[in-house]
């Protein structure tokens, strides 16, 4: 594996590190406090390493930043460091969504269920909000020139307006985008 | 092992490797099956779900955590957490140790590129389709427009946002 032989870091370095990255990660922007912790602070990988790594996390299926610590984890120590790196990043995330849930289950059937579902919903509102934030913010950095728009706009409509199921549309839209890539590269 | 067990683990399983471009592309599926399909939640749960497990830390794909909480208690939690980052991870793992050896290959760039507009579109589609399920009034329309605004041209803290959100539904009444 591509580990490097000098500055190995301890499996429980790894997992102080990503318990942090979890907790200071409130509302997105892990890939941010990922680059910081692992690049900045620590040193472990360069700016180079690091993108094609947040590349990486991107290409492969699941979500961006818990595959981004699996990869940082498996650079620096194998198998062992991607369950370090993945157990601190999701432990405390996972123990505080499971006690809201306990929460927001129970809260149902309470005299402040009505207070509770306003706030939520303005949460929704807004969740919804940084979703399509992110969108347009990835959008402005990665979609330029026509067929990439036409791409967006057929993946965002087919699924997002018209309800077809993922797997129809990448199966198709893949593809599709895969030739286009191929075509003009 | 349950029925509703089993149900959960190949929803998110199946799930967990068709989650391209971030966990977000899923979110429509993920409404549909346990919404509209098996019948776990209402929609409405589903959005407030999703927007405790925006707000909570940590990756927002813990959301499938509290849908098997509500729909078979701890044991439907824990499975389901393990069948959402399970397989994902074995595979970002297998991938991590041959990635370097493909950095400079020309097929690499081209599947970059590829997978570029398809994971926005699927950003975008997560947005849409949640506001299809709900019942979306004008308030909430008005709250998700500026949050886009907001969070997609300034520097401005999501948890700040959220909170405002909260606020503006409490003052106005949902």
């Amino acid at each position: 594996m591509g580990t490097r032989p000098t500055g190995q870091p301890s499996l429980a370095s790894l997992f102080t590190s990503f318990v942090s990255i979890g907790m200071m990660s409130f509302g997105g922007g892990l890939a941010a406090w990922t680059r910081r912790e692992v690049v900045q602070k620590r040193g472990w990988l360069d700016d180079k390493q690091f993108l094609s790594g947040y590349a990486l996390s991107q290409l492969v299926p699941g979500a961006t930043n818990v595959n981004l610590a699996v990869f940082i984890g498996t650079q620096m120590r194998g198998t062992a460091g991607a369950i370090a790196c993945f157990c601190g990043l999701t432990a405390l995330p996972l123990a505080i969504v499971v006690l809201a849930g306990f929460l927001y289950l129970h809260s149902q059937t309470q005299a402040g269920a009505a207070w509770i579902s306003g706030a939520l919903g303005g949460m929704g509102a807004v969740a919804i909000g940084l979703n399509l934030g992110t969108g347009v913010r990835l959008a402005r950095r990665n979609i330029t020139g026509v067929i990439p728009i036409v791409i967006t706009a057929i993946v965002t409509l087919s699924i997002g307006v018209f309800g077809f199921s993922l797997v129809h549309v990448l199966l198709v839209m893949m593809p599709v985008s895969l030739l286009a890539a191929w075509l003009t590269r | 092992m349950s029925l509703v067990l089993l149900q959960l683990i190949g929803l998110f399983a199946g799930l967990s490797m068709l989650a391209f471009g971030g966990g977000a592309g899923v979110i429509p599926d993920m409404q549909r099956a346990t919404v509209d399909h098996y019948h776990w939640l209402t929609a409405r749960e589903f959005l407030d779900m999703f927007a405790i497990s925006r707000a909570a830390p940590g990756p927002g794909s813990l959301i499938v955590v509290l849908i098997g909480l509500k729909a078979a208690g701890m044991a439907g939690a824990a499975v389901s957490f393990a069948a959402m980052f399970a397989p994902s991870c074995l595979a970002v793992h297998l991938v991590a140790r041959y990635w370097h050896r493909a950095a400079r290959s020309a097929w690499r760039a081209v599947v970059e590129r590829a997978l570029a507009p398809v994971a926005v579109g699927l950003t975008f589609a997560s947005g849409l389709s949640l506001m299809r399920g709900t019942e979306h009034g004008w308030l909430p329309w008005g709250v998700t427009i500026i949050s886009t605004a907001l969070f997609s041209l300034t520097e401005i803290n999501p948890i700040l946002l959220l909170g405002l959100g909260a606020g503006a539904l409490l003052l106005v009444g949902p």
